[in-house]
Order: C-alpha cells, then sequence, then structure tokens
C-alpha cells in the first residue's frame, strides 16, 4: 500500500467542484510531480492532503496516509498527523513562519511540541538542521527574525522546519516560485539532498522544474486528474492533448531560437543613464542603475534580464521619465528628452508606452475595458468623435484577439491573459514606436504568455514596434529577443546578439544564469547549480566587480578594480577577464 | 457589475445597514409627508390648547408647545431641517475635503506639506467659538450654518482622502495613464477620486452625525435656526425650558435625535465592514 492514497475526492465550494474524482497515491521516499495551470486545483488538493481547507468547503473521498484517514478526521488526528507524518513547504514562507519569534525557537517548539526533544539536545537538532539547508553561521541565525532574511533564506528555514520532525511526507507548493533561478536551483537541489527518505509531492507550473526532480509525474486539469506516469515517459509520449499542450508552451532557454538582429539607426538611445534613491535613513544613496548604455533600433526587441532587484524596472521607468534619473541622456528620434514625463512633449509621450507585470493592478477598477482602452485617444486624438473613437477600440481589441463581448467589462471580470490583452491594447492604440514590457508576461500561465508573446511578435512585424522586454526568465527571453542585455546589481554585465548570448555568454554571471534556468526535458533538465550564495544588498555593493564573492574565477584584481564595460568579439562586456574565459564556456 | 453595484449588493445582505438605512428612511418619509396630512400646522398659536400633552382627539400626536404650537408637526419640519443640514453640510465638507486631499496626495511633495500643514493649522484653531462669533456679530441665516459646520467637517475629509491617495497614487493604473498622458487634474477627477469612493461613503456617513450634532448644539445656544422655523436642536433647547410641567415637549425631539444619531453611526459602521470586506477579497 502506497504512503499517500487519494480515492475519488472531490472539493466543491457553493456546489462547484473545484476538484473532482481526483485518485493517486505517492509511495514512500518518492518523488511525484503535480503540474497543472493556475486553477486546475492544484493548491486545493494539497491543502486537503494536510486538512487545511476552510469549513465552507465540501470535502469527499478518501485520503489516507499511512493508513490514517484524513477526510473528516478530528482536530486531535490531524494535528498529530501533520506534526509527524507530513511537512510543508509554501511559495510565501513569510506567512508560515512566525514574525514575532526567532526561527530557532520555532524550530525547536515543533521538537517539544511532539516530545522529539528537549532541552539542549533540541537546541543541537535545531542548530545541526539549520546548518544542513545552508544557513551560514546556523548559530547566530538561530536567534535571527524571519523578517530579517532574505527571500531564499526563509525557503531555507521553511524546508529546516518542514522536516526537522522526519516526516514521511512533504508537500512543496510553488516553492521556488518567488525565487530568482540561481536561488532556485539551490533550493531545489537542497530538497533532493536533505529530503532523505521524505516523500516529496512538489506541486508546480512549471514543467521544467518537474522534468529535473521528480521520477512520477501528474498533469491535473479543471480539477481532474488527466494523465500520470513516468516523467520520462510522458515528456516523450504524453497520451493527452492537453499535457502536450503544456510542454510545448514550456519555453526552452537550451535550443529555441533567437531572431536575427535587426540593423539600422538608432531609435532610443540611452547614454550611461544612472538612478539613485535616497534611503529611508536618508543617509545613504542607493545606486540602483548606473551607467546603462542601450540603443534600440525599429523593429528590434532588447530583453534587459537579472535577478529582481537588479534594476531593469527601474532603469526602464527612468527611461520613461516615471522617475528622476541622476545622470545620463536620453535621445529619441534624434532629439535629446528628458525631464518628467508630464513635462515632455505629447508626441513622445505617446511614443513611448509600457505594459506592467501585473495586468490588473495596470487597470482602473472603476473603467470599463472600453474607456481603459479609449482614454489614449481622449488625449491623442481628441478630435474624434464618439462613433469613431469607438470603432477604433473595437478594431484595436482584435487586434489583441478580443471581441467586442468585451467593451462593457471591468478589469475584475476579466482573466490574467485577457487583462494583459486589454493593457496592451491600451498601450498600442496610439501606435507608439517603444513598448516596454516590464515582466509583462510573468504572472501569466504558459499558454496565454506564448499567445500574448506572438501577439507583441505579430505587432513588431506589422509596425514596426521596438520592445524592451524586461524579465527575470531568460527561457522566456530566448525566442523573441534580437539582443539581451544582462544587468547585475544596477550594472551592465553583458550586451550581446541574443542568438550569441543564449550559446556562447562571455561573461560568468550570464553564463551561471544560462546554467541554472531548468528545462522541460528530463533527458538534459538543465536546472544546475552553477553559482554559490545570493545578490548582495545593492545598498553594500561588494568592492570592484559586483559579481566576486560568487564568481567562481575570481581573481585579486576583480575584488579590487571595477571592470569597464568593452567590447569583446563583438559583444559588449563588463569583466576582466573576458578574453581568457571565452575559450572555457 | 461596477463597485456602486456590488456595494449595494453587498450592503443587502448586511443586517446593520438594513436595519439602520430602513429608520432613517422611514424617519426622513414620515417627517416629509406627516406635516403634510396633519391637519395642524407649524406656527398657529393656539392658546385654548398650550401644553396639551399628546393626544389624538386634535391630532397634536406630539403634544402643543408653550404657545399652543403643535408638535408633530413642528418636529417633523425640525427633522427636515436637522437632515438638510447634516447631508449638506457632509456633501460640502465631501467636495472640498475629497479635491483638497486628493490634490495633496497626489501631487506630494512640497505642495502636500504646505497643504498638509495649513490642514494641521486650522486643526488648532477654535473653530467653533469663530462660528458662534460670526453668528452672533452677523444676521444668522442658513446658509452661515452649512457653510460654518462643512468648513469644520472638511479637515477629517481632507486627512482620510490624502492618506488614500498617497496608496492609489503608487498604483501601476496611475503610471499608466501618466505615460498615457493624461493631465493631473483628469488623472485626480478620473482615476483618484472614483477609487476612493468606499472610503469617501463610509467616512460621509459617521460625519453626518457630527454635523447633526454640530447643529443641535448652535441651535441649543440660540445661534441656529430662527422662530418660527425651527430644527430638533431648537426643539430640544425648547423643550429643556420645560421639563418640569411639559415633558414632552423634551422627550420627544431628543429621542427622535437620539434615533437619528445612532442609526447613521451604525450605517457608518456597517457600511465601513462592507467595504473591508470588499477589499479583503
Ligand atoms: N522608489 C524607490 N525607492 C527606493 N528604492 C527603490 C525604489 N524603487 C526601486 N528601488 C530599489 O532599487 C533596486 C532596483 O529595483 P528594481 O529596478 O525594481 O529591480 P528589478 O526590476 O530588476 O527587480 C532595488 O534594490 C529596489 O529596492
Ligand atoms: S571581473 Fe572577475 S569576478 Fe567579475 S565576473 Fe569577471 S572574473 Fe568574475
Ligand atoms: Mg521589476
Amino acid at each position: 500500500m502506497s504512503l499517500l492514497e487519494i480515492d475519488g475526492l472531490s472539493i466543491g465550494y457553493g456546489g462547484v467542484d473545484i476538484v473532482s474524482g481526483l485518485s493517486f497515491g505517492v509511495d514512500a521516499s518518492e518523488s511525484v510531480g503535480l503540474v497543472g495551470e493556475s486553477g486546475s486545483g492544484k493548491t486545493q488538493t494539497a491543502l486537503a492532503i494536510l486538512g487545511l481547507l476552510p469549513g465552507t468547503a465540501a470535502v469527499s473521498g478518501s485520503i489516507t496516509l499511512g493508513g490514517q484517514e484524513i477526510v473528516g478526521a478530528d482536530d486531535a488526528t490531524l494535528n498529530a498527523l501533520r506534526a509527524e507524518h507530513v511537512g510543508m513547504v509554501f511559495q510565501d514562507p513569510t506567512q508560515a513562519l512566525n514574525p514575532y519569534i526567532p526561527i530557532g525557537d520555532q524550530l525547536r517548539r515543533i521538537l517539544i511540541q511532539h516530545g522529539l526533544a528537549d532541552g539542549s539536545d533540541a537546541d543541537q537538532r535545531v542548530m545541526h538542521m539549520l546548518d544542513r539547508v545552508g544557513l551560514p553561521d546556523a548559530a547566530r541565525q538561530f536567534r535571527a527574525y524571519a523578517h530579517q532574511l532574505s527571500g531564499g533564506m526563509r525557503q531555507r528555514v521553511m524546508i529546516a522546519s518542514a522536516l526537522i520532525a522526519a516526516p514521511d511526507l512533504l508537500i512543496a507548493d510553488e516553492p521556488t516560485t518567488a525565487l530568482d533561478v540561481t536561488v532556485q536551483a539551490q533550493i531545489l537541489e537542497l530538497l533532493e539532498r536533505i529530503r532523505d527518505d521524505t516523500a516529496l509531492l512538489l506541486i508546480t507550473h512549471d514543467l521544467a522544474i518537474v522534468a529535473g526532480h521528480c521520477e512520477r509525474m501528474l498533469v491535473l486539469q479543471d480539477g481532474k486528474l488527466i494523465e500520470e506516469g513516468k516523467t520520462r515517459k510522458l515528456f516523450s509520449a504524453p497520451a493527452t492533448e492537453h499535457t502536450r499542450a503544456l510542454i510545448d508552451a514550456a519555453p526552452r532557454v537550451d535550443t529555441a531560437a533567437s531572431p536575427q538582429p535587426v540593423s539600422g539607426e538608432p531609435l532610443l538611445d540611452v547614454d550611461n543613464v544612472s538612478v539613485s534613491f535616497q534611503e529611508r535613513d536618508r543617509q545613504r544613496q542607493l545606486h540602483a542603475v548606473q551607467d546603462i548604455d542601450l540603443e534600440l533600433r525599429e523593429g528590434e526587441t532588447i530583453a534587459v534580464v537579472g535577478e529582481s532587484g537588479s534594476g531593469k524596472s527601474t532603469l526602464a521607468r527612468s527611461v520613461l521619465g516615471l522617475i528622476p534619473m541622476r545622470t545620463g541622456r536620453i535621445v529619441f528620434c534624434g532629439k535629446a528628452i528628458e525631464g518628467p514625463v508630464q513635462s515632455r512633449a505629447i508626441e513622445t509621450r505617446r511614443d513611448l508606452q509600457l505594459v506592467f507585470q501585473d495586468p490588473a493592478g495596470s487597470l482602473d477598477p472603476q473603467m470599463r475595458v472600453e474607456r481603459i482602452v479609449a482614454e489614449p485617444l481622449a488625449v491623442h486624438a481628441p478630435d474624434l468623435d464618439g462613433e469613431a473613437r469607438k470603432a477604433r477600440v473595437i478594431s484595436m481589441l482584435e487586434r489583441v484577439g478580443l471581441s467586442d463581448a468585451f467593451l462593457q467589462r471591468f478589469p475584475h471580470e476579466l482573466s490574467g491573459g485577457q487583462a494583459q490583452r486589454v493593457a496592451i491594447a491600451r498601450a498600442l492604440i496610439v501606435n507608439p514606436k517603444v513598448l516596454v514590457c516590464d515582466e509583462a508576461v510573468a504572472a501569466l500561465d504558459g499558454s496565454v504568455r506564448r499567445e500574448i508573446l506572438l501577439l507583441l511578435r505579430k505587432e513588431q512585424q506589422e509596425t514596426g514596434l521596438a520592445i524592451i522586454f524586461i524579465s527575470h526568465d531568460l527561457a522566456v527571453v530566448r525566442s523573441i529577443s534580437h539582443r539581451v542585455l544582462v544587468v547585475y546589481l544596477g550594472r551592465l554585465v553583458e550586451l550581446a546578439d541574443g542568438e550569441q548570448m543564449f550559446t556562447k555568454p562571455r561573461h560568468p554571471y550570464t553564463r551561471a544564469l544560462l546554467d541554472a534556468v531548468p528545462v522541460p526535458d528530463p533527458l538534459a533538465p538543465g536546472g544546475r547549480l552553477s553559482v554559490k550564495g545570493e545578490m548582495p544588498s545593492i545598498l553594500e555593493p561588494p568592492s570592484g566587480c559586483a559579481f566576486h564573492p560568487r564568481c567562481s574565477y575570481a581573481h585579486a584584481r576583480c575584488k579590487a578594480e571595477l571592470p569597464r564595460p568593452r567590447t569583446v568579439d563583438g559583444t559588449r562586456v563588463a569583466c576582466h577577464r573576458a578574453e581568457e574565459l571565452l575559450e572555457r564556456f | 457589475m461596477s463597485t456602486f453595484t456590488k456595494a449595494v449588493a453587498h450592503m443587502r445582505s448586511s443586517k446593520t445597514v438594513m436595519i439602520s438605512g430602513g429608520t432613517l428612511l422611514a424617519i426622513a418619509i414620515v417627517a416629509l409627508i406627516g406635516p403634510w396630512i396633519s391637519p395642524n400646522d407649524y406656527m398657529t398659536t393656539d392658546f385654548d390648547r398650550l401644553f396639551q400633552s399628546p393626544t389624538f382627539s386634535s391630532m397634536n400626536l406630539f403634544g402643543t408647545d408653550d404657545l399652543g404650537r403643535d408638535l408633530f408637526v413642528r418636529t417633523m419640519l425640525g427633522v427636515q431641517v436637522t437632515l438638510v443640514v447634516a447631508v449638506v453640510a457632509s456633501v460640502v465638507s465631501l467636495v472640498i475635503g475629497v479635491l483638497y486631499g486628493a490634490t495633496a496626495g497626489y501631487i506630494g511633495g512640497r505642495v502636500d506639506t504646505v497643504m498638509m500643514r495649513f490642514v494641521d493649522t486650522l486643526y488648532a484653531t477654535p473653530f467653533i467659538f469663530f462660528v458662534i462669533l460670526l453668528l452672533v456679530v452677523f444676521e444668522q441665516n442658513f446658509l452661515l450654518i452649512f457653510v460654518a459646520i462643512g468648513a469644520i467637517n472638511w479637515l477629517d475629509m481632507a486627512r482620510i482622502v490624502r492618506g488614500q491617495t498617497l496608496s492609489l497614487r503608487e498604483r501601476e493604473f496611475v503610471d499608466a495613464a501618466r505615460l498615457i498622458g493624461v493631465s493631473t487634474p483628469r488623472i485626480i477627477l478620473r482615476h483618484i477620486a472614483p477609487n476612493l469612493i468606499g472610503v469617501v461613503i463610509v467616512y460621509v456617513t459617521l460625519t453626518i452625525p457630527q454635523a447633526i450634532l454640530i447643529e443641535s448644539f448652535l441651535s441649543f445656544l440660540g445661534l441656529g435656526i430662527q422662530e418660527p422655523q425651527t430644527s430638533l436642536g431648537n426643539l430640544v433647547s425648547g423643550g429643556a425650558l420645560q421639563i418640569e410641567g411639559a415633558s414632552w415637549m423634551l422627550l420627544i425631539p431628543a429621542a427622535l435625535l437620539a434615533i437619528i444619531l445612532l442609526s447613521f453611526n451604525f450605517l457608518g459602521d456597517g457600511m465601513r465592514d462592507v467595504f473591508d470586506a470588499r477589499q479583503s477579497r
């Protein structure tokens, strides 16, 4: 008999089943991936296994863990079960860690509550666990509070607390979705390494993670299990259309082809831009962007990539005039533009548009789609009468793949993909020359993401739109970028043609990023542990080359001297050893 | 569904809102049609019926006062005046407060600092004292009372709205509007103000009782509405003089005043719950 046995599980709210007739099992020490698009019922299933569903949920069917029934069990049974047999790791560890209790104490309480250890013995075990999950200086971190740790460190603590009671099953729900790829690789490796005999149920929307970390996988669609089997087999011969679509929609950083470089005069010339913020304490300056140069041509897509907090959004917002630059110059169509967006010429404002990451947040919740999309026309084509305006709105919506049935909807009545289409429609209705997409597809499911990327590509081919595509996800970027700019702690690290960047990176950081990206292919899963540690605080950047504490090629010089961007073999790269390393990668 | 229709739907499911709102509506309706139906009017004196206690015989449902005027009609008239004063004063404070607060919050920086310092200064001023002075010096009139009450209440409104605006300003849809080229006044009017509806509605329901209290207070001092017009405050003040012999003259208007004040308070609390619930979804 399996460790976890789920039989005919249904979960409903208000008469609507969001999970129905689900049956599967997990064997001892096995690793199983549960995948599906957002809303397919993954998290609800996890909560059901943990007995954590809200009282309003109607649950039927059976879930047994080690022979013990969970559906309908009383609180005492569930508590005991959760304590000794299941550990859990969520996407957002801040929700699960108590902000008022030092993390060491939280872990110790788990041991004491369940009578697994006490006194100094408990302290020892906690220390040992914190050490195993890779918390540097565990003795000191023992007394740290959750908010004093970085996201990656918090997730490590979360894993420590999930595993300290040596449960039989570990449920990890999107454990790395909020983390950067390099840290993601570290956390996934950690999960594999320290779970020992604990079985793993890994819930994720990212097939690439499952490809590299799970023996078996389950595919969920609309609350139903549509397919299960060995990961390798499912990837090579999926039985259902939906699984095939999921696999196809997962972007590959290793093989996709980048478009050929574009030539021509620069349309937008960003020259030596720096942006600083005053820190809260008013003492220090935070240099979010430093000395970045960039040229964008008509019909070109430049991707800006880097870990979160590396200054990508800040760069884009300063170019658009939403925040002031400290130094730098922007030339657009041969004319210098400066100052905040309000003081810019109306044509310039029309020509530079932005699409945000959070599609819902960028649409005014009080306005209907028609008014949202028409608003730019009211500014830039004021003589248009009501009829003509509406006609323009309808044809624009059609261009982004929405029918006129959406005109009267409010933003909260749209799905993520639909809302992002509306945001794109609003940005494109005045025919801008440059579109900045700040993580514009990061919040979307794979299939929707692909449609949005295709839409942008089509617009570019038809209108010569130039795109600055900001993303932390290299796999997404590969298939659409003519050129790629990699930034680290606010500075340019490498700027190269897409194909070049992905096949022959010049900078150790670029190399590390590429290696860390998981690939949806069980035979070549990528996601390697490529770099140690996490990105340091931008308030205290390391001396010399900011990447040196994490770089496996660092020399004495790297610590002392800032590498300026140079042109090496046709690409811009900021590394002292770029020439030597050419051969190594 | 718009925010508004959604809010209405939520309100209907809230008992507090339904009961307090229903009570207010009932009082308002009776106050409107009562005087119209009653055989008596508000200013005719009848020296045969001084200090008549409540009776059905001559339809003096609430009795008569020291001049023999029918108190039912006068009380209903008082309710009308009190409600109108309160609502108009609140609308005045709403318009000034929302525009002022939204402007300060949206523009921010030095403008915000100066504008909010000004509000702080006004806060520190004993306003009610000025109003009393004004009312004593100039001829008392309706308009002055609206303005006086509105002028006191908009300060709170401005502060609350500014706080909300500071957070709305950071929202991406506002950045989107700026990028499109929408002008600042238009952003405030079209994007900021409509998104303040929730807080504003709640706050207005809570300021109305304040306005009623101020009006009653002024009337009680004899500085409010002038005879033969009347308001609940006036009636209470008149009744207080006759507490020994004709207690109904005090008790009835005072009870009505209390019911109205409580209902508005409950309504405000209920609305806050409604909007909080919507926010946390
Ligand atoms: N308004 C602001 N005030 C202070 N610091 C900011 C502000 N906006 C961004 N930063 C800081 O600037 C750095 C770069 O941020 P950002 O440009 O958002 O990075 P990315 O988009 O690459 O994730 C971060 O350390 C962030 O905390
Ligand atoms: S300059 Fe040195 S530390 Fe920096 S990336 Fe190059 S080799 Fe590594
Ligand atoms: Mg960003």
